[in-house]
């Protein structure tokens, strides 16, 4: 697609990011946490029965990392696109 | 010192720091009052969204809920935390580059339509307020607990700090009392938490130390210990819930979307200064909200194995002091079904509703309630909410952290009061007032409304405060489920579709809206009797009905908006605009 618009390819760029970003927030969220839960409870950790500790308290953490790897990735797009605000 | 000297002390110091900051941070323009100026700090914005959205609930009654419904719990924790992914990839960013003031400002500029704004404004308010009451109830709990004064003197103090700094200071007085406020309710969260973790499993971390052997035994899992403390009661294991795979999938995903929905945490995205920090603040909120709540499902179960352990088949004349302290506030109840002296908690209700007492005094000194009796063996009545404020005395914490708890619960309380009094005026003085009814007024007027609005909504969450209307745990299914059938859909689809148009954004919202209020006031209040599984939609609880609504209103917007002509040039170039951080802002900036 040699002549679209770069703003378009900024655009594309981002929705692709998003829709990857937002698969693992889903399959962490609902797939470990409520729809396997029951399959991953069979192992354990410690203490932790994993489909329970998913539910209270992975699924946390990868919610707050999947956070800043899209702060990261979108300030490098935007600096790539030569679109971030200026000062 | 005493508990309640300690809670002086405490209390008053914190309520000093929060009026000192309000004097020093007032708001001169409506810009500051609205947004702050648009100049706060992404990691300052981040706390004081943290503040903002810890409530009453998250920091006096989550832990308590999770305690009582053991993994099920996870709908709260993860519907609450999972929203701001929503939050911070699809909204936050593109209505920072919007640029304008409140929520109703994007839907009635992105759909051109006055129309939209005001179904828009409705929900605004609607949502605001029944938030609102819940957090002055919180207030008035906490008063009345460790400062023994009447609930409604409680209440009427915390009108008056809330007060000073929304009135005063809008925006900019919240945001920076709100730091402050985060900072009290954390430490206070987190001390009782890692006292309780060393004590019982040895770890400092209680994220750690839940998933951790029990100090004493050999070897044995708390977690275990619970499975099976609460099976022996004829409760389900602690690890496993009770609730439908498909109902706790609903609830989570209603939780989540009408968190990303609601206006007073989408709001705080325009008090940063450029599209970058917009993204980064979201971060820096979410990571502040994690630490309460990765903590408060080790305390649920903190909680939950020490007050088996200490209350079940104990004698009530042996009972330790804590007991009859919450007693006095009638949130823990003892009623000697067998006459054996002791108590016995088991599954299922000891007594039919809330507990009503009367004058005098038990064979062992307990209070007498009237209620009818239930024919099951439980026989104690707890109060959910106890169980955070509890918590540090049934362990035999030190006075001063009791204290501080009662601090950080009327920071949470007040922070989260303030955030949503300040969406109730904007939505007031600037989006019906300005810009419906009278366009004329100066930046002064303006200013002077967004005050008395905000006034007025203070007097009335007080009233509310002082006379909570039964249904204020109903209620809040309610609020996010229309902000999660309603504002959800319309920004995301404002942002990410140019096609979409005003007949499309109105009647999806109306169809949404329409759908999820119905199901809930059906099942909450025109027939409660039929609140049960079997009934329901599919199995859905009027809690997760929203995820339907939402899912109706994307439906009934793209189908509509397929048939009908698409949105003006003009607001096309302004999704355009939006979607690209570099540039000015679509909206025309009101100068300050």
């Amino acid at each position: 697609m040699p002549n679209q618009k770069p703003q378009t390819k900024y655009w594309k760029k981002n929705l692709q990011y998003l829709s990857i970003l937002l698969s693992i927030w889903f399959v962490v969220s609902y797939g470990c946490s409520i729809i396997f839960v029951k399959e991953l409870d069979k192992i354990r950790i410690g203490g932790f029965k994993l489909g329970f500790w998913f539910a209270q308290q992975g699924s946390i953490y990868v919610f707050v990392i999947i956070i800043f790897v899209y702060v990261l990735l979108m300030n490098r797009l935007d600096k790539k696109f030569n679109v971030e605000e200026q000062e | 010192m005493s508990i309640q000297a300690w809670t002086y002390v405490i209390v008053t110091f914190t309520f000093i720091v929060y009026i000192a900051i309000a004097i020093w941070a007032r708001a001169s323009s409506t810009k500051e009052f609205y947004v702050a100026g648009k100049g706060v700090s992404p990691l300052a914005n981040g706390m004081a969204t943290a503040a903002d959205w810890m409530s009453a609930a998250s920091f006096i009654s989550m832990a308590g809920v999770i305690s009582f419904m053991g993994r099920d719990g996870s709908i709260y924790l993860l519907g609450w935390t999972g929203g701001y992914v929503l939050l911070a990839l699809l909204l936050a960013p593109y209505l920072r580059k919007f640029g304008k003031f409140t929520v109703p400002d994007f839907v009635g500029e992105r759909y051109y339509s006055q129309v939209a704004r005001f179904v828009a404004i409705c929900c605004a308010i609607f949502i605001s307020f029944t938030y609102v009451a819940g957090q002055m109830r919180g207030v008035g709990v906490v008063f009345s607990r460790f400062l023994e004064v009447n609930i409604n003197t409680g209440v009427v103090i915390g009108m008056g700090i809330v007060f000073s700094y929304a009135v005063m200071g809008g925006m900019k007085g919240i945001t920076y009392t709100q730091v402050a406020q985060y900072c009290v309710l954390i430490f206070a969260f987190l001390v009782p938490a890692i006292f309780i973790s060393i004590m019982m499993t040895n770890k400092l971390l209680p994220q750690i130390g839940f998933g951790s052997t029990l100090v004493g035994t050999e070897g044995v899992y708390l977690l275990d210990k619970l499975d099976g403390l609460n099976q022996e009661l004829g409760f389900s294991a602690y690890t496993s819930g009770v609730k439908t795979r498909l109902d706790v999938f609903c609830i989570t995903a209603a939780l989540m979307v009408g968190t990303a929905g609601l206006p007073h945490v989408i709001i705080r995205f325009f008090t940063v200064k450029r599209v970058k920090d917009a993204r980064i603040s979201a971060g820096w909120a979410l990571l502040f909200i994690a630490i309460l709540y990765t903590t408060a499902p080790a305390i649920a179960a903190f909680a939950r194995t020490n007050l088996i352990t200490t209350v079940n088949e104990k004698q009530y004349e042996d009972i330790p002091e804590w007991f009859t302290n919450w007693e006095k506030t009638g949130l823990i109840t003892w009623v000697d079904k067998n006459n054996d002296g002791l108590i016995q908690y088991r599954s299922g209700e000891a007594f039919e509703g809330k507990p009503k007492f009367k004058e005098g005094a038990g064979t062992y000194g307990q209070r007498i309630i009237t209620n009818d009796l239930t024919n099951n063996e439980n026989e104690l009545f707890i109060d959910r909410d106890i169980m955070v404020l509890a918590n540090p005395e049934i362990a035999r914490l030190p006075n001063w952290v009791i204290g501080l708890v009662a601090a950080g619960g009327l920071a949470a309380a007040l922070s989260t009061a303030a955030g949503l009094l300040l969406v109730i005026s904007t939505s007031i003085s600037h989006d019906l007032m300005k810009k419906i009814f009278t366009p004329n007024i100066t930046e002064k007027q303006e200013l002077l409304l967004a005050r008395i609005a905000a006034g007025f909504a203070v007097i009335l969450a007080g009233y509310f405060g002082v006379h909570p209307p039964g249904f204020v745990a109903q209620v809040v299914a309610f609020a996010f489920g229309l902000a999660a059938s309603s504002f959800f859909p319309a920004i995301l689809l404002g942002i990410f579709s140019k096609r979409v148009n005003k007949e499309g954004a109105i009647s999806g919202m109306l169809v949404g809206i329409t759908f999820t209020a119905a199901y809930i006031i059906y099942f909450k209040f025109i027939n409660p009797s039929a609140n049960i599984s079997d009934k329901w939609f599919l199995g859905i609880s009027p809690e997760g009905i929203g995820i339907v609504g939402m899912t109706l209103n994307f439906i009934t917007t793209l189908t509509v908006s397929h048939f009908t002509p698409p949105p003006p040039e003009s607001v096309q170039d302004m999704v355009e605009e939006i979607r690209i951080p570099r540039g000015p802002s679509s909206a025309h900036e009101i100068n300050a």
